[in-house]
């Protein structure tokens, strides 16, 4: 067999021998026998335990990986529920003292004419984490049982979130640097309040869930079927 | 075909999303292997890239260093003033509980990004000199991989945007120098970032490098 391989491929990778006649079907390292290390990429016999190159724990597959996926994602959530109770900011003014949750002051915001970072602020405090524990969920879930989302799209919304996780700490960061800039002894004073904590702690928490989980196992799930789907 | 001998797993590479396993050929410099099923990029090799990539992290360590003392920000309203640097920032949550957040926010923007910067130069510089690998480095690489996801400088760039926004009616705001450096560095970061192939990293680490 050739062994070429189409696409945007450079030079790089070759298909293994064993695909004897169809370029695209893919060898998986389980099928070979062989383990491939997730941090360094160094590939090992299945029954390796460590990997010596960088001293990563060998698994063909994560089975825990789920149980770890779940836990890390109910803290998250039980994190996320107060974090939208209790107020984000305490504003104290010459006049009131003024206490705003996450969408409260998102709100405030809109009406007092910047919709924009009205947005930004209900995109990376709410409909981002909202969007994250859903598709944990949606995805620790397909791998168990089949599902209509293709493994491309599945594996594609595994990394949209472990990438886009990251960047609802903006409004802790937000309310960081308005509660050190605006110290303004009797004339004003923002201070952060209990929801700050917790928000930061679901954003930890579901980063960390969104890190457990095995993508491996988006592809096993399928490779079964996908045979009989496209044998071109 | 059915019966060829097991291939040597130094001659494989796996791709570590999809468990796709490959024969490995290097390619050369400039250019990428990616996964054919499922896209990962899992060789992204350039010319030169370990200088480029010490020298970046050599001037993202002073940016970061500098940034933290200088003046970041500063507003004034109604003859009150306050001033803060970064560290300030990440600090304010200072009172009580809100302790470890602070300690938090501190590591995300300052110490995060500072170490990974100084973990990459250690890592690469005897590389790039043709050295052995330093006493540590898979363990200091590894720390550099793990702690990636962890260093915000970016996202805290995206915060000060929308903090200035909000209090841009209240007061007056002054950008101190601090603040250029931050979004420099915050470039600089990113840039890095996109320069290193770790194959290649942890390649150079190995005993006997694949070539």
């Amino acid at each position: 067999m050739s062994g070429e391989i189409n696409g945007p491929v450079p030079v790089g990778l070759t298909g293994d021998a064993d695909a004897a006649g169809t370029d695209a079907r893919f060898v998986t390292a389980r099928e070979m026998g062989v383990a491939g290390c997730t941090r360094c990429g160094r590939v090992w016999p299945l029954e390796t335990d460590v990997c010596a190159r960088c001293g990563n724990t060998i698994v063909s597959r994560d089975r825990k990986s789920l149980q770890r996926v779940w836990a890390l994602w109910l803290v998250g959530l039980m994190c996320y529920v107060p974090a939208n109770i209790y107020p984000m900011l305490r504003t104290r003014t010459l006049a009131q003292v003024q206490e705003d949750t996450i969408v409260g002051g998102a709100v405030e915001l809109a009406q007092h004419g910047a919709p924009g970072i009205a947005i930004i602020i209900l995109l990376a405090s709410v409909v981002i984490p909202l969007a994250k524990f859903f598709v944990i969920a949606f995805l620790a879930v397909s791998v168990e049982r089949r599902s209509a989302v293709s493994y491309h799209q599945r594996q594609l919304l595994y990394e949209v979130v472990e990438y886009i996780g990251r960047w609802s700490m903006i409004d802790i960061f937000v309310v960081a640097i308005l509660s050190s800039l605006v110290q303004l002894n009797a004339l004003a004073a923002i201070n952060p309040g209990p929801a700050s904590l917790f928000f930061a702690l679901s954003v930890i928490f579901t980063m960390l869930s969104a890190q457990a989980f095995d993508s491996r196992m988006i592809w096993d799930a399928q490779s079964g079927r996908e045979e009989t789907e496209k044998d071109e | 075909m059915s019966d060829t001998p097991p291939i040597p797993c130094t001659d494989l590479i796996v791709c570590p999303k999809c468990d796709a396993a490959y024969s490995l050929q290097v390619p050369p410099a400039g250019q990428r292997a990616v996964c054919d099923r499922c896209g990962q990029v899992l060789i992204d090799t350039r010319h030169k890239a370990g200088l480029q990539i010490i020298a970046v992290s050599v001037t993202v360590v002073i940016l970061i260093i500098a940034a933290a003392i200088f003046p970041f920000l500063s507003i004034q309203a109604g003859g009150a003033r306050n001033s803060v640097s970064i560290l300030d920032s990440a600090l304010a949550f200072s009172d009580g509980p809100l302790i470890a957040l602070a300690l938090l926010t501190a590591a995300l923007i300052l110490f995060v990004p500072l170490a990974r910067m100084m973990l990459a130069i250690y890592v690469l510089t005897p590389i790039v000199l043709d050295r052995p690998p330093a006493r540590g480095a898979a363990l200091a690489f590894r720390w550099s991989e793990a702690l990636r996801p962890w260093s915000m400088a970016e996202i805290f760039v995206i915060g000060c945007a929308v903090a200035l926004v909000k209090i841009t009616d209240l007061a007056q705001v002054e950008l101190g120098p601090a603040f250029w450096m931050f979004a420099a560095l915050v470039i600089l970061v990113v840039a890095q970032d996109r320069i290193m192939c770790r194959w290649s990293v942890w390649n150079s680490l190995d005993e006997e490098p694949a070539t």
